[in-house]
């Protein structure tokens, strides 16, 4: 069982809806960083979390920059530090819209380069700040503001692109597994150059599920496997224990799709479509683990 | 069909109307409304578009140009950082002479993040070539967007317009709307100079120091032809619709000794204040600027003038005052008030006109006794 | 013209009540505008919507200062919110459910909104619906006609549970 530090950078009385995972999330990212941190963050849902002028929720200072530039702002921001000899950790924590959409140029980019920083992205499959529209990252026969029929393409798979980019370390992460994700963070920052950690999070009022839910939520899309946590370290892939227990009975995927208002009506079409990428791509990563590329 | 409806809803009832084949957008707070009700009418076949929900607001300029030059009509909407996004792009559309129309929920910019009214985003915007129209009522969000379409497709005109509302007090107020037929208020669309591959041209491609000057003339030269277009659009749908507009809503400003100019929801708010004033036995009027692309004639000869700027240009001043100064001869009281939401009551206009002093600038707020 | 605050909780339909009210004022052949104080809003946190009705059309858009009626869907923002503040003497207050407040002399009117949205299953997302039975109340109240309150809520709902609420209310709040 890992140490998790008693030492808080969340303030409690922060604006978040009710049940919000990404909250949750940035509570175990500061434990794990520590002080000298630094957050660069573009417009999402933490934009409002963080509170209103003149109160600030974190207790590490918290850069807020353009929708499309937080990568960007954080190469040059990590780069003045290095040249300071300064070891402050530079995290941008983004959501899913900002990465995969309008980030995806600065992600790009900032990862070409081997930016020595951690790159966050907490995923709520939409555009929850602005009142979950779809994203990049909304998968298929989801229902959102702009979907409102559920979204026809499938989910961007940014996993898949950050890869290409041939990162030291990146991961997947749950809010439902606050102790995997805290360790992935600690390992992520010990390492130097560019690293990436996206992270579902579940989002009630966004998958319209009740608030209590949200950690079940969390367990479910990775006990369905519809959702793996695994790392990549230099190249090699580990699939982390829940995942590799639901590569081997995996729950039915009704009972994490059925709770969700966001998926009602879902076509089986649609279910099947999902179903067989999330096999498509635990196969891939499975077999990149066990050296059969 | 009357009923009632935000700001944000009349636009897209408006867009819904004019059915333009191609619309691009990306949400961005106070906005997003628009681009909803968009999607919901696609979605449940009421509107026959291709919705493109692009990656960013640069992005959705470009998706727009794209269409715009294939022949279609387009549309799109955004808000400050995402105006700022699509900046270069907004200049594109223009220079390629393309008729998309664009709703802008006027919006504060950051740093520090703020959501609520102010109108330096589309101030921003306003070398670019984009005639810009502001609007104050839920009725006139909705008439105004169906004439654009009409004033930017005319052959004297063709270059975009913008359609600016302010960020919540009027994108998210409730107030009536009539919806119409517009039946055939609005001719199909012919772009001149569509792409045709039977007559295969080039776009836009290097131009040289001998050429390039004389486009830019051609953008100023529809531009002024556009006050003539827009003159006779409005007055053809006052005449089948039975609502005018004009350059300026003036209110009591032929007998005034003082005249406050001002844009969006603060030029009615501004009546309020007029009628204050007159119980006291100001002369005082109101004239609500519309158009500020192509910026009209104010007759502001021989009165006070009191100039509401909702912006600010750092260094210089506000824009409004600015405009007014050099284009009108007057020497304004030029008040900053309104920046980021700021709340501004008929009790503080009329406390402007009260307080004024005529070639001097205050912030309000910051400045005493504004 | 008349000016009505409305206090509610982000997610209970306050912003739609404020709206419904203004489309039932409306149908009175009346002006109205309905406006919400948007602040960063989350489910949950306090939230503010204004109505406004008037014989002649309603050229202002700043917030109401001083309400002549004040409602409050959730009687737990009077712990942080003052609800009170600026009401015209001689305005008026309308509670959902009763709770010791100290009203500072207002007039105070209450129905249990809730335990109404309850007895019909009104609930979406674990949330009773408030915003309709109010408009019962606020009609009952003669803030719009019963027939107006009726044909505005059929025309934003679908579902006649809403109208079957409004009446409840207004038979239920006591003047």
């Amino acid at each position: 069982m890992t140490e998790i530090p008693k030492e808080e950078y969340l303030f409690k009385c922060t604006s978040a809806c009710a049940g919000c995972s990404s909250s949750l999330v940035l509570r175990y990212v500061l434990k794990a960083a520590g002080p000298d941190t630094v957050l660069v963050m573009p417009a999402c849902c933490t934009s409002v979390i963080q509170g209103i002028y003149p109160n600030t929720a974190m207790n590490v200072p918290v850069y807020n920059v353009a929708f499309a530039a937080a990568a960007a702002c954080a190469s040059g921001m990590s780069a003045a530090f290095r040249a300071e000899k300064k070891t402050t950790n530079v995290i941008v924590y983004a959501g899913d819209g900002g990465t995969v959409d309008i980030g995806i140029q600065a992600l790009s980019g900032a990862f070409e380069r081997r930016t020595d920083f951690l790159y966050i992205c907490y995923d709520n499959e939409a555009y929850g700040n602005t009142g979950m529209q779809r994203s990049g990252a909304t998968p298929t026969g989801a229902r959102t503001t702009t979907t409102p029929g559920g979204k026809t393409d499938t989910k961007k798979d940014i996993d898949r692109i950050v890869e290409a980019h041939d990162p030291p370390y990146m991961a997947t992460a749950c809010s439902a597994y606050p102790q995997d994700l805290f360790k992935k963070v600690t390992k992520a920052l010990s390492i130097c150059g560019p690293k990436f950690i996206h992270i579902l999070a579940p989002c009630p009022p966004g998958w319209r599920y009740p608030t209590e839910q949200t950690v079940e939520m969390g367990k479910l899309a990775v006990k369905t496997g519809m959702w793996v946590l695994f790392e990549r370290e230099h190249g090699k892939v580990t699939i982390n224990g829940p995942s590799k227990a639901a590569m081997i009975k995996p729950h039915p995927v009704e009972e994490y799709l059925g709770p969700q208002g966001r998926f009602k009506g879902i076509s089986q079409d649609s279910v099947n479509a999902l179903v067989s990428l999330a096999r498509k791509n635990a196969k891939r990563l499975s077999l990149e683990e066990e050296g059969v590329c | 069909m009357l009923t009632i409806a935000t700001g944000n809803k009349a636009v897209a009832a408006a867009v819904k109307q004019v059915s333009p084949e191609v619309i691009a957008a990306y949400p961005i707070t106070p906005q997003t409304e628009i681009v909803e009700q968009i999607a919901e009418y696609v979605t449940n076949g009421e509107l026959k578009s291709q919705y493109i929900p692009v990656e960013s607001e640069h992005s959705a300029m470009a998706a727009c140009i794209g269409a715009s030059i294939a022949g279609v009509r387009t549309f799109t909407a955004t808000s400050s950082h995402g105006l700022l996004y699509m900046h270069e792009m907004v200049n594109w559309a223009a220079g390629g002479r393309l008729p998309i129309v664009m709703a802008n929920v006027n919006r504060a910019l950051g740093p520090g993040w703020n959501i609520w009214a102010e109108h330096t985003d589309s101030m921003q915007e306003r070398d670019t070539g984009w005639l810009q129209v502001y609007v104050s009522t839920v009725q006139e969000a909705y008439d105004t967007t169906l004439m654009a379409f009409r004033i930017a497709e005319h052959h004297d005109v063709l270059l975009p317009v913008m359609v600016n509302l302010d960020g919540f007090s009027l994108s998210h107020i409730n107030q009536s709307l009539e919806t119409i037929d517009i039946g055939d208020f609005i001719p199909p669309l012919n772009l001149p100079h569509a792409i045709d591959v039977k007559n295969p041209r080039g776009y836009g491609p290097l131009t040289g120091p001998e050429d390039y000057f004389r486009f830019r003339w051609d953008i100023e030269r529809s531009m002024r032809d556009s006050v003539k277009v827009i003159e006779s659009t409005e007055k053809e749908f006052s005449r089948r619709f039975g609502r005018s507009y004009g350059f300026t809503d003036n209110y009591h400003c032929e007998d005034a000794d003082v005249v406050v100019v001002s844009m969006g929801t603060l030029g009615k708010e501004a009546e309020v204040a007029i009628d204050l004033l007159r119980k006291e036995g100001v002369r005082a009027g109101s004239m609500r600027l519309r158009w500020l692309r192509p910026f009209p004639k104010l007759d502001l000869k021989g009165r006070d003038v009191v100039v509401i700027d909702r912006d600010y240009s750092f260094g210089y001043g506000g824009v409004l005052a600015e405009a007014v100064r050099s284009k009108c001869g007057a020497e304004p009281y030029s008040v900053i008030a309104g920046l980021g939401g700021q709340e501004v009551t008929y009790d503080d206009i009329a406390g402007f006109v009260r307080g004024r002093r005529p070639g001097e600038e205050s912030w309000f707020g910051v400045t005493p006794d504004v | 013209m008349y000016e009505i605050r409305i206090h509610s909780r982000g997610g209970q339909g306050g912003v739609t009540a404020a709206k419904l009210l203004a489309l039932a004022a409306f149908r009175d052949h009346k002006y109205a505008t309905a406006f919400p104080f948007y602040g960063a809003e989350r489910r949950g946190a306090p939230v503010v919507s204004f109505v406004r009705i008037d014989a002649s059309p309603i050229r202002v858009y700043s917030q109401i200062k001083k309400p002549d009626l004040v409602v409050v869907l959730d009687n737990s923002i009077m712990d942080v919110v003052d609800v009170l503040h600026g009401l015209k003497t001689g305005g008026k207050v309308l509670l959902n459910g009763t709770l010791p407040h100290d009203m500072k002399g207002f007039q105070t009117l209450s129905v249990d909104l809730t335990s109404i949205a309850l007895r019909l299953n009104l609930v979406v997302a674990g949330s009773p619906i408030l915003n309709t039975p109010v408009i019962g109340a606020l009609a009952k109240m003669g803030i719009v006609s019963r027939e107006s309150a009726k044909l505005a809520i059929s025309e934003m709902f679908s579902d006649d549970r809403n109208v079957k609420a409004a009446e409840a209310a207004y038979q239920e709040l006591k003047i």
